[in-house]
């Protein structure tokens, strides 16, 4: 298996990696294995857990060999170089979009941001909004997505001194990453808005609003807008907009 | 149904875990000790999932308000059942209007009380486990607290009666614990004089021990050159030493992910003696073979399943059969009279 390194992580954990390094390349590889796992049902796996650049697969050793997991991979390996040569497959990703309201109330830390890059707030807004962010992986809190391709001409260091308590929603840049904490946490991240939605809503059957591996693109709102929406999520009648990505 | 009198130091309902989401960032949680919680569950004839109370370092203290057989595993928390003892490792009969009183552990560090039928609370993606850091599962998604009403559920598979567990399947807790480890994923990033380090020395669990994971003191271990890493994934049990050397292991509520290199994991059959440690214990680490796990793993299994036979009742109660509940020298015993 070409550039592809297999760990132990205990004897029910098998760790298939495909790099050192965050890029979507590896990231993508990452994503369809454990897509391509998931679809094969087997029952001696466990769960599989997507991340950056690797993914672990629990399975129970008592009903599959750890040779015999590695085998089927390999197969899954194979297959998946052979689909992507013959250019049968196209890869399309979904774009989640995410209603977020960037006004003064929701947005603690949009002047510095603006400041700090030499622009105004309105164009840290439109940069913000205008590119779809890969979901790498989710992790962190339940919900939390690690996305990756924030521009950098918005980026600013973290907090000296972190925030306690971050309402849940709140959206945020640390360095050259960006995203959002679907939950109320403590965070040292620049806040630039909010979203009304909760990622994360065990009250639901659809309890996560997107995986890793999908895109999310942030769409500017009125607080108007974000106290409608909010009532739609607290209702359980809120869907976000999904649209398709082709990629090349 | 039964109400909390007293809520212990920190009580949770948890279940085996809410396996499925860790891609979506949301921890397994779940029993520490999988095997006390276990084998509390046979003993009542529970199904392997049902939902248990779990206490740590100092036990809770429950009114009954209807008859109830349950059990008592883990950490010997000093039960007692309307003042009398009760054997812990053990099911018995709480007669309507009981009240069962545990106390400060004097071995162990988490008990396990199952009732027959498990608790009754909310499934939330497919577990009742409680994950306090999110607020998910159990009751609101919190530690118990004083006048919480529990109700039962049906979660049964099985007719049992009450009685003690074999000591053959008792675990001791020692103050010093040996761990069987596998190294990986990324043990290539530490030197060989750290591995030795890990596998020749002593450490010492610190105060910062908790659901999440166990901090330890000791030797330090060196890493060849960063000690962090593009985050991955976090199994239970995994090893992670950040850059000060000291290794931290991961438990039932860790993140799903973390930035930090795991020079190995200890293996599933061991955890439970972590999930009974205290601070101020010391840990040693084995390195151990695939297969050495695998075996253990077997025998964990093999154990339920002795368990689950020898606890089936000889033959099925008739109605001319009465249990009492007896004081022998302040310890309380079930006993059954048939009528012939």
């Amino acid at each position: 298996m070409n550039g592809v390194e297999l760990f132990h992580a205990g004897e029910q954990g098998l760790v298939v990696e495909f790099g050192k390094e965050v890029n979507k390349t590896i990231n993508s590889k990452v994503h369809k294995l454990a897509k391509g796992l998931m679809a094969k049902a087997n029952k001696a796996i466990l769960e599989i857990v997507p991340t950056y650049r690797s993914l672990l697969v629990y399975f129970d050793p008592l009903s599959m060999k750890r040779e015999e997991l590695i085998t089927q991979i390999e197969d899954l390996l194979i297959s998946e170089t052979q689909a992507l040569q013959s250019g049968e497959e196209k890869e399309i990703a979904s774009i989640v979009h995410i209603p977020v309201c960037y006004q003064d109330e929701f947005a603690p830390d949009l002047k510095f941001v603006a400041e700090y890059n030499g622009i105004s707030a309105d164009e840290v807004v439109g940069i913000h909004s205008s590119t779809p962010y890969l979901v790498y992986m989710l992790g962190f809190t339940p919900g939390f997505p690690y996305l990756g391709g924030m521009s950098p001409r918005i980026a600013a260091p973290r907090l000296d001194k972190p925030r306690v308590q971050i309402p849940a929603g709140s959206v945020g840049i640390a360095g050259s990453q960006t995203g959002f904490y679907p939950i109320e946490s403590p965070g040292g991240w620049r806040l630039i808005g909010r979203t009304p939605i909760k990622a994360f809503n065990s009250a639901v059957a659809n309890s996560f609003l997107f995986s890793a591996g999908d895109y999310l693109q942030f769409k500017p709102i009125s607080v108007d807008e974000f106290h409608q929406i909010r009532k739609q999520v607290d209702a359980g009648t809120y869907s976000p907009e999904v649209t398709e990505l082709q990629r090349g | 149904m039964f109400t909390t009198i007293n809520p212990g130091f920190f009580s949770t309902i948890q279940d085996s875990g809410r396996w499925g989401y860790q891609a979506y960032g949301m921890p397994v949680a779940g029993a520490m000790d999988r095997y006390a919680y276990r084998v509390a569950n046979l003993l009542v004839g529970n199904k392997a999932n049902a939902a248990a109370i779990e206490m740590t370092l100092l036990g809770a203290s429950f009114k009954f308000d209807e008859s109830q057989l349950v059990a008592l595993c883990g950490a010997d928390m000093q039960a007692k059942l309307d003042g009398v003892s009760v054997k812990n490792w053990s099911a018995f009969v709480v007669q309507k209007g009981s009240e069962l009183k545990l106390e400060y552990a004097v071995t162990g560090c988490r008990a396990y009380l199952a009732v027959r039928g498990g608790i009754d609370v909310p499934s939330v993606l497919g577990s009742r486990s409680t994950y306090t850091r999110a607020k998910v599962g159990g009751l609101e998604g919190r530690a118990l607290r004083q006048g919480d009403v529990l109700n039962v559920a049906n979660d049964t598979e099985a007719e049992v009666q009450a009685g003690n567990l074999k000591v053959d399947y008792v675990p001791q807790y020692e103050q010093s614990i040996t761990l069987r480890i596998l190294l990986g994923p990324q043990d290539d990033m530490f030197t060989a004089e750290a591995i030795e380090t890990l596998l020749k020395s002593e450490y010492v669990i610190t105060d910062e021990a908790d659901r999440m994971g166990y901090r330890l003191e000791g030797p330090k271990i060196a890493h060849i050159d960063k000690a962090d890493i593009v985050s991955d994934a976090l199994p239970f049990g995994a090893i992670q030493v950040p850059a000060h050397g000291m290794p931290i292991i991961m438990m039932a509520d860790r993140q799903t992910t973390g930035g930090y290199a795991k020079i190995g994991a200890v293996i599933g059959p061991d955890l439970l003696k972590l999930a009974q440690a205290k601070p101020g214990n010391e840990v040693r680490f084995r390195l151990c073979s695939e297969e050495e796990a695998v075996n253990a793993l077997q025998a964990e299994q093999q154990s339920y399943e002795n368990i689950a036979r020898s606890i089936q009742p000889q033959k099925l109660v008739s109605e001319n059969v009465r249990q009492f509940n007896i004081v022998i020298e302040n310890q309380g015993y079930t006993v059954q009279v048939e009528e012939y």
